[in-house]
């Protein structure tokens, strides 16, 4: 094995909650501009393996590398939560429960991280939360709270704040499962807006139609592994394997 | 022999000058038991064992003892050590460190009911830890607990008045001080109390300011 490294690269990861192994030997390489989607059923390990990419939940074995970083190496502590800090910073993140801060308006949710952590002005950290909310379509409703806004409205929010980070990659733990079917589309269309300006994205979703138009590839877990992958219009029309299927068929039926 | 308020004008100013100690007091005392339980609060939540630990000690000697011998303690003890204190900053320093205990209690609870999603949120976009309860975090747990900690201000208006027993001319004990001169024990009592209840509502009515400011920030 070489050790030429993809924008996003993990290698072998493992991780175990206590005895519970959630994690068998991951690896998922993602090149620049990729969109890859993450599919399967409730348990399978989805999240904990998007949020070992920016160390949310650390792994117990393997590595992540971001753009020729790794990312969860091995730093005295003080280092480095220095060095975490910064990597988070380059990677979005969006919460299925938004986890807008409930205290803060659209406009400060999008200038806190940025003020604060790049050294924006009042007057720049505007600008760009007008921007940011624009894109997103929110920019009518910059100074309301989140408790004034809808699902839709703060999940567009939400992408924004991530976005005003100019992160490297974003990274979706389904994020429209929370909302009311009438929602999810504002979402999905952020988010395929994201895709057009070729945004590195890693998306974990239960929207097989969604993943299918805006996925390069598509990742199917189960247990802990990495059943099968490939572009959409192999994983969802011609699945190789019989768990694969076996998933697909079970999501039409629900879907039903 | 029934009431008689002629006197009142006579002695008001000494009246006044008692419940402008007791709202200066109160005011400073609530300020520094405000800020003084967040740091309390995180101190016990956050602090390494070694500052934990004696940090602890010092809480219970205040949440354990009267708030009448941590008085004297403050006012009469510290002189021996070389630290002589004015009355009414003893006073303060007193009641609001008594205060901020009480208050550190109620923020420990409602930092760790903060959801969990909120630090999550904080630290995926790159903030500390210390960052993220500080922009995050804290100032949610803050808002939960401003009923309570508004009830903790009350009672420590009416604790105020104990800060007497070292020589601080608040309300009370001005108003003893006149009926001393006067014999009117019930008149200025009572006009003390209606003082207080004046004070009581004052501060009642900021609560509901900041209610009503926060309410749709949560
Ligand atoms: N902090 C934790 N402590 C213990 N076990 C955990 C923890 N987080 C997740 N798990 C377990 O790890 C397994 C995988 O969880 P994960 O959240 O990654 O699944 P998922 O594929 O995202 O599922 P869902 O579709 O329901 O979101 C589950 O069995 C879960 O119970
Ligand atoms: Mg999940």
């Amino acid at each position: 094995m070489t050790d030429e490294k993809s924008f996003v690269e993990i290698r072998h990861a493992q991780k175990a909650f206590g005895k519970l192994e959630v994690l068998k030997d991951i690896s998922l390489s993602v090149d620049k501009g990729q969109i890859v989607g993450i599919i399967g059923s409730s348990g399978s390990g989805k999240s904990t393996l998007l949020r070992a990419i920016n160390d949310l939940d650390p792994l117990t074995g393997g590595e992540v590398w971001l753009d020729g970083v790794e990312v969860n190496q091995k730093l005295p502590h003080r280092q480095y939560e220095k060095h975490i800090n910064q990597m988070r910073q380059q990677v979005g993140m969006v919460f299925q429960h938004f986890n807008l801060f409930p205290h803060m308006t659209a406009r400060e949710n999008v200038t806190m991280a940025p003020m604060l952590l790049k050294g924006l002005s009042k007057d720049e950290a505007n600008t760009l939360a007008e921007e940011q909310l624009d894109n997103v379509g929110m920019l009518e409703r910059i100074d309301y709270y989140p408790s004034q806004l809808s699902g839709g409205q703060k999940q567009r929010v939400a992408i924004a704040r991530a976005l005003a980070m100019k992160p490297k990659l974003m990274l979706f733990d389904e994020a429209t499962s929370a909302l009311d079917p009438e929602l999810v589309e504002e979402v999905n269309q952020v988010m395929r807006k994201l895709a057009e300006q070729h945004m590195t994205m890693i998306i974990v979703t239960h929207e097989m139609d969604f993943a299918a138009s805006v996925c390069d590839r598509v990742l199917f877990m189960d247990q802990g592994v990495v059943v099968e992958e490939g572009p959409p219009s192999m994983l969802f029309k011609n699945p190789t394997q019989p768990r694969t299927r076996e998933f697909l068929r079970k999501h039409l039926e629900n879907a039903k | 022999m029934g009431l008689d308020f002629s006197m009142v004008p006579k002695y008001l100013d000494i009246i006044l000058l008692g419940c402008a100690y007791t709202i200066g007091i109160t005011v400073a005392a609530a300020i520094l038991s405000f800020f003084g339980g967040i740091v309390f609060a995180v101190i016990a939540l956050y602090a390494p064992w070694v500052i934990r630990q004696p940090f602890r000690l010092v809480a219970w000697i205040f949440m354990g003892t009267p708030l009448l011998l941590q008085l004297f303690l403050i006012y009469f003890g510290l002189v021996q050590v070389g630290i002589d204190l004015p009355a009414v900053v003893a006073g303060i320093i007193g009641l609001g460190l008594h205060f901020a205990v009480y208050n550190s209690e109620l923020i420990q609870t409602a930092i760790l009911s903060v959801d969990k999603g909120q630090m999550e949120a904080a630290r995926t976009l790159g903030l500390s830890r210390g960052e993220a309860l500080r922009k995050v975090v804290i100032p949610q747990a803050v808002r939960d607990v401003i009923p309570p900690i508004s009830n903790n201000m009350i009672a420590l208006l009416k604790d105020s008045a104990l800060v007497s027993v070292i020589g601080v001319s608040e309300l009370t004990l001005s108003a003893q001080r006149v009926i001393g001169k006067t014999y009117r024990p019930f008149e200025f009592y009572l006009l003390a109390a209606a003082f207080y209840y004046v004070i009581n509502l004052a501060m009642e009515w900021v609560q509901r300011k900041i209610e009503r400011r926060i309410s749709i920030s949560r």
